[in-house]
């Protein structure tokens, strides 16, 4: 496989489409409306399922009956069109069919504007709809990435029979990188689709796929099923990324593309002297707390950077406990941060804290 | 003898009584004396004269698809 | 004399699951199941067939046919059969909803569904009144008609005037069969038993969108007997919601009339 430039939106459009994907139910939305026009084109050419819903919340009931048919079923969608399929994702969690999602975040709330932010971090990663449920959700900060996530939810949601969403923005969804794509994997044949699939009845039980339970204690019992699945996807799936923390008296901790510039003024801070490291989470649940708080032992402050108001510092000052100050640099309404003005706050907040007290 | 009789099964029947309202010949009744498992009186077949014709036009208007209707065929035309 | 044999002339039938089922005495759901379950039977497509259970009185539908089954959130269920027949296009896909999942919050979704032409089919329980929650103003509820959200009767003024779907679906391109019968007695029952055959006959033949709007009663919230119900769908209903064939796709208009004296067999019988 070769590397070639690769526009984000179209990249991952067609790593799911590698990947399996058999099912794609869309609405144009900016900025992620390039992956429906490249599915538009490529599904019918791979005689597979493409569908411009009349809605986001038509979209994502079309997953949700595609996913109960037993076919790898996606859709990707942005900030105001993802509010629209909370009810959908609630109801697709809440029957354990497997599903994936795209969130291309873009700045809000409500209409907002067409550039990128990080500003859905709470609404996707504490569920989003109504609910005890958690997705599982990969935060890519290159194209590459945004391939390798995409490819690997199918499997995710398969294992798991839950939601995968990969979180980005429009600066990974509209910029071009060189990126590899991954072979194309064949579709599951109609023979192979699991056994709990809607596929007629034949010869068999019915399959009846549901999220009501209407007596208390029965949904109690499947409630506890989801927790149970969830500390396991807890226990196995954690992901992040390091970048000079071996010696770091100080932490920079962002996801996405607020991780991926943070990056490029950590290693101007370091050339001024500074030991500063980036944990940059890949997987934002599960989140993870325990090299979080790990890290708080180690290190004198942490600088959180979002492109938001401060929605992922909640989870550091989680696993952080107090041990070590954690500060927020942030920008919002679709503005990226440059590296200028991260290196800036790493400065101040390197000037601000005391070194750590030697431990014996 | 009667051309045809219906079996209500007392376990589906709600006491609805829309087939005693349909019935041509006015041979169903509700069962005033006793209640089904789930509290309802059921309807019943009385026809001592033997008049039911299978016509199964009860087994049209019954909500719950309880009723099955029999009829009494020449032989030949059931084989 | 010659020997006379017992036959079974009516019994219930297989694509039902012989359990008690949770709705009012009198209700027609009853009846609107037991016809589709009929016409499954004798199409021999139960193997094969996935249906959709609405959020109303209906939810738990999924108990009661002895089918695949899926549970949509409210008004959604075309959109779930349109993933689920598309994603299985020789399967048949079934949506079975109420006045407000169709007509209501599911108004973009049935309206697309249809203009899309899916080959799907819809049976729509029309009984003008929001059963399950406890007797609130449909879109089908007529004027003047008192609901707990219409205390004083529905006011034209305020609400506007009941939203005919069959009217309003028939003027979409993809749409092959869009008719309404009425389940207030047993002429009535048996033609919408025909037209709910030749609904899934359209499907058969991928003609595109087919619907059979019910007029169905709800005692409960009427506050009628089951008897009173079904004369109070004749007496207001049918003025209102007038019943009969709002768009038929010219190939079955072409093999003949959808109805048949003897009620057996279906406008696609014979073609294979």
């Amino acid at each position: 496989m070769a590397l070639e430039l690769l526009e984000g939106n179209i990249a991952f459009a067609e790593a799911a489409i590698r990947a399996g994907c058999q099912a794609y139910f869309g609405y144009p939305i900016t900025p992620q409306t390039e992956a429906l026009e490249h599915m538009a084109r490529r599904m019918p050419e791979l005689g597979r399922v493409f569908l411009q819903a009349e809605s986001e919340v038509a979209a994502i009931n079309m997953v949700y009956g595609a996913a109960c048919a037993g076919v790898r079923a996606m859709t990707s969608s942005s900030s105001p069109g993802v509010s629209l399929m909370m009810e959908g994702l609630s109801y697709i969690a809440g029957s354990e069919v497997p599903a994936v999602l795209v969130a291309v975040m873009r700045g809000g709330p409500g209409l907002g504007n067409i550039a990128p932010s990080q500003g859905d971090y709470n609404q996707i990663v504490k569920g989003g709809g109504h609910g005890d449920y958690r997705p599982i959700v990969l935060a890519p900060a290159t194209v590459q990435e945004l391939i390798d996530f995409t490819t690997e939810a199918f499997d995710l949601a398969e294992k798991y029979r839950c939601i995968v969403v990969v979180l980005t923005d429009g600066n990974l969804g509209q910029m071009m990188e060189p990126a590899e794509l991954p072979p194309m994997r064949p579709v599951r044949p109609f023979s192979e689709r699991p056994a709990w699939a809607l596929t007629g009845a034949d010869g068999r039980k019915p399959n009846i796929i549901t999220s009501i339970y209407i007596d208390p204690p029965v949904e109690e019992a499947f409630n506890r099923k989801l927790m149970a699945k969830q500390a396991e996807i807890e226990a196995n799936e954690v992901r992040y990324r390091e970048f000079l923390l071996d010696d770091a008296d100080l932490a920079v901790v962002a996801f996405g593309t607020a991780g991926r510039i943070a990056q490029s003024a950590i290693r101007e801070a370091r050339d001024q002297g500074l030991r500063v490291g980036l944990l940059r989470p890949v997987s934002l649940f599960p989140y993870p707390y325990a090299r979080v708080a790990e890290l708080a032992l180690q290190v004198r402050a942490m600088l959180v950077v979002e492109m938001n108001g401060g929605q992922m510092i909640d989870d550091v000052r989680l696993a952080v406990q107090g041990r070590v100050p954690v500060e927020f640099y942030g920008r919002m309404g679709g503005v990226t941060p440059l590296p200028d003005e991260i290196l800036e706050a790493i400065r101040g907040l390197a000037a601000k804290v005391p070194p750590r007290e030697a431990v014996g | 003898m009667a051309k045809g009789r219906i079996l209500i099964e007392e376990s589906l029947c709600k006491g609805c009584e829309l087939c005693t309202t349909v019935c041509p010949k006015d041979l169903i009744a509700m069962a005033h004396d006793r209640f089904t498992p789930k509290g309802y009186h059921p309807a019943i077949l009385l026809d001592p004269e033997g008049q039911c014709t299978g016509c199964a036009i009860c087994s049209v208007i019954c909500p719950e698809a309880a009723i099955t209707v029999y009829r009494w065929v020449p032989a030949a035309a059931a084989a | 004399m010659s020997a006379l044999t017992e036959t079974v002339v009516y019994r219930r039938p297989e694509s039902l699951v012989p359990i008690h089922t949770h709705y009012c005495p009198g209700c027609t759901h009853g009846v609107a199941h037991r016809l589709v379950a009929e016409v499954i039977d004798e199409l021999g497509i139960r193997p094969i067939t996935i249906g959709v259970a609405p959020v109303g009185c209906a939810v738990f539908a999924y108990n009661y046919f002895n089918l695949d089954f899926a549970e949509a959130a409210h008004g959604r269920a075309p959109a779930m059969a349109t993933g689920l027949k598309r994603a299985s296009p020789d399967r048949i896909v079934f949506t079975y909803q109420g006045d407000g999942d169709l007509a209501s919050i599911g108004a973009a979704e049935i309206l697309h569904a249809a203009g899309r032409g899916e080959n799907l089919t819809t049976i729509f329980i029309n009984n003008a009144i929001y059963g399950m929650t406890g007797g609130q103003m449909a879109p089908t509820t007529l004027p003047g008609q008192r609901t707990t959200s219409t205390p004083t009767g529905r006011d034209v003024e305020f609400h506007g005037l009941p939203l005919k779907m069959c009217e309003v679906l028939s003027q979409l391109d993809g749409s092959a069969y869009i008719v309404r019968r009425s389940l207030h007695d047993v002429p009535n029952i048996r033609r919408a038993k025909k037209a709910i055959r030749t609904a899934f006959e359209v499907q058969q033949q991928g003609l595109g969108f087919s619907m059979v709007e019910l007029l169905s009663s709800c005692p409960t919230n009427w506050g009628l007997t089951p008897r009173e119900s079904l004369d109070w769908i004749r007496d207001h209903m049918l003025p209102a919601f007038p019943p009969g064939d709002y768009r038929v796709h010219p190939a079955l208009a072409e093999r003949g009339a959808t109805r048949r004296a003897d009620g057996a067999g279906g406008a696609l019988d014979g073609g294979g």
